[in-house]
């Protein structure tokens, strides 16, 4: 089972990575959740698997093939927030892209290398546009 | 009520922001109730950096739950100075926003993220936990993520993307090393690192760990060579939020560093051997890419590389004044870098452009802000008696004593280029007359809340550098401090009093 889990997730991790790489910008925030989603994955098996029963203890007893509560308590919490943070790094994709079309890194990059803009109409003329 | 002081600083940024999300409608109040929780936060941190001052050490378990098994929460005076720092930029960031007003959504959206982002920053400092440290630094992404591209514009927008995806890959590393760390030492609580480590008892296995989640740490404090992300997108933001980022985001990666490094490896190594050449390398290259920038934003972010590599030079000498050269250098550094973006800031809003060329005559039109903006552009390069020339001093003394005779170099000579660095936006931005005339340059009458924050900046940076003596000995207190492991050791002591 942990060979298992262990080859999921040196796949999706270079799944992630490779995506990463990519030129176009779709890809490489694509990429950023699938290699979130081999870390969580990692994670999880960093507290052994193998034991199955709930981590319950009843009163006076010591179960003694609970699963360790504490990773899934973490990467419930790391799936929340990677959720969240994904869910932004879309949006600010798709609005990119609403305003210039933007598909490749090299351009994204060209563009915060652009001269400062003139501040002439007003305090923050870049907010306005 | 000890325990209600102790989660003080990241309570009220959360409730703050919760009114100002509240009071959305209100137009007004929303400023309002932000200055008023940023003013008792500034309160708090004051207590408890007296209370730090004399020797206290807070800490609480959260929901009573012992340590090793709950979470863990410490102010020692590294936090508790750093809270206050953070408190005080935080309040002159609001403040000076204001003066740049025109957009009511824009500002209304940037106090709500600021308390966010102030939360996170506290967070990151009080916790004695380190998954709960990646809670915190993931607060603080996702407000800086919301902030940096807060009004949008397709240059904004571009920067956004790129700080949002190697922000976001940084974090994965840090999340991956938390889990391998908990895999392999089966614990997360700092104490409990500390003392497996420092008995030698630590894994393999765990060591690599910590070691990836350095690297992590690293890529948030922008230290060489993991920095190109911060150049790229710092300057593309609304000045406010560039001033904030440069005072305090990359100060949280750098007292990640400290933090994990002096309590696992008190004894310098192997580890402080490959910190030391980076720091060395953070310090000229962006010393030397500030050096071939033309806009004042963009020359003073490679400057925040630059000075990272000092704070780092000090944790890798690693011996007590070296230290206390480094909590110094953090204490000077986010004074005065904020305060040299909110000077940039209002010269580019007089000028009508930030960059160099464009840009000319202040001297003549605002002399005032000529005189505040040599006060933190002369402590930066480290000139006498201004705050960064006595960090500075440590710095050199620290690795002189230890004969690092090339990182004592690398230090001075950056020292000169950032002064070379500084005389540029200088004869540039305030000697040389306005390429269009006099008459292209705005009126100040506006800006008088900027000038008053900038200036007590800059007066904070001179009382610093003539009243050395007891910020000395506060840095030397916390450095022996942070050797000695002692406030996070101490929670694995059973509670005394129960």
């Amino acid at each position: 089972m942990i060979w298992l889990t262990a080859l999921t997730v040196a796949g999706l991790a270079a799944l992630g990575l490779w995506m990463l790489l990519d030129r176009n910008l779709k890809r490489v925030v694509l990429g950023i959740a699938v290699l979130g989603n081999a870390i969580n994955l990692a994670v999880f098996a960093a507290g052994r698997l193998g034991a199955e029963q709930a981590a319950f203890t009843p009163a006076g007893q010591v179960p003694l093939a609970a699963a360790n509560p504490l990773p899934q308590a973490l990467v419930l919490t790391a799936i929340v927030i990677g959720f969240a943070l994904f869910a932004f790094a879309l949006a600010l994709l798709k609005r990119s892209r609403d305003l210039h079309g933007d598909r490749e890194t090299d351009h994204v990059s060209a563009v915060t290398e652009e001269p400062a803009p003139d501040l002439r109409q007003g305090p923050d003329r870049e907010g306005q546009a | 009520m000890k325990a209600l002081l102790l989660i003080s600083p990241v309570l009220l940024p959360l409730l703050t922001l919760v009114a100002c999300i509240l009071l959305r409608r209100q137009g007004a109040w929303v400023i309002r109730a932000s200055l008023l929780g940023s003013v008792l936060l500034l309160g708090c941190a004051g207590v408890l950096l007296w209370q730090a001052a004399q020797g206290q050490v807070l800490s609480a378990q959260m929901g009573g739950w012992q340590a090793p098994y709950g979470i863990s929460l410490v102010i020692d005076r590294l936090a508790a100075a750093l809270i206050a720092i953070s408190a005080l930029i935080g309040l002159a960031t609001l403040l000076y926003g204001l003066t740049h007003h025109g957009h009511g959504r824009l500002e209304r959206h940037f106090h709500l993220f600021v308390h966010g982002l102030m939360a996170g920053i506290c967070g990151a400092f009080i916790t004695a936990d380190l998954f709960n440290l990646y809670v915190w630094f993931e607060v603080l992404l996702i407000a800086s993520f919301a902030l940096i591209s807060l009004g949008g514009g397709p240059r904004r927008l571009a920067g956004s993307l790129t700080y949002v995806a190697l922000n976001l890959l940084a974090t994965l590393v840090f999340l991956l090393a938390a889990g391998l760390l908990y895999g392999s030492a089966g614990t997360l609580n700092m104490g409990e690192l500390a003392v497996q480590f420092r008995s030698g008892q630590a894994s393999a296995g765990a060591e690599l760990a910590v070691l990836l989640m350095l690297l992590a740490f690293a890529i948030k404090a922008a230290l060489f060579p993991v920095f190109g992300w911060l150049p790229a997108t710092y300057h593309v933001a609304w000045t406010p939020i560039s001033a904030l980022f440069a005072g305090l985001l990359t100060k949280v990666g750098v007292y990640a560093l400290i933090r994990l490094v002096t309590l696992l490896w008190p004894e310098p190594g192997a580890l402080h051997q490959v910190l030391l050449w980076l720091a060395c390398a953070s310090m000229l290259v962006g010393v030397l890419g500030a050096a071939a920038q033309t806009e004042v934003r963009r020359i003073l972010s490679f400057h925040v590389v630059s000075q990272v590599g000092y704070m780092v030079l000090g944790l890798a000498l690693a011996s007590p004044l070296a230290l206390a050269g480094a909590v110094f250098y953090l204490i000077h550094h986010i004074v005065v870098k904020a305060n040299l973006f909110f000077i940039g800031g209002l010269a580019a809003l007089l000028c009508g452009s930030e960059r160099l060329a464009a840009m000319g005559g202040l001297y003549a039109r605002a002399p005032w802000l000529a005189l505040l903006f040599a006060i933190p552009a002369l402590s930066l390069a480290g000139i006498p008696p201004l705050s960064g020339f006595w960090a500075k001093f440590l710095l050199v003394k620290a690795s002189l004593d230890l004969a690092a005779w090339t990182a004592a170099a690398v230090a001075l000579l950056t020292g000169v280029f950032t002064l070379l660095s500084m005389s540029k936006i200088w004869n540039e931005a305030f000697l040389k007359p306005h390429p269009e005339g006099e008459a292209a340059l705005g009126n100040s009458a506006g800006l008088r809340l900027a000038l008053a924050c900038i200036a007590v900046l800059a007066g904070l940076t001179l009382l610093i550098g003539l009243a050395a003596g007891p910020v000395l000995d506060y840095a030397q207190a916390s450095a022996s401090q942070l050797l000695s492991g002692e406030a996070h050791l101490a929670l694995l002591a059973p509670p005394a009093g129960d």
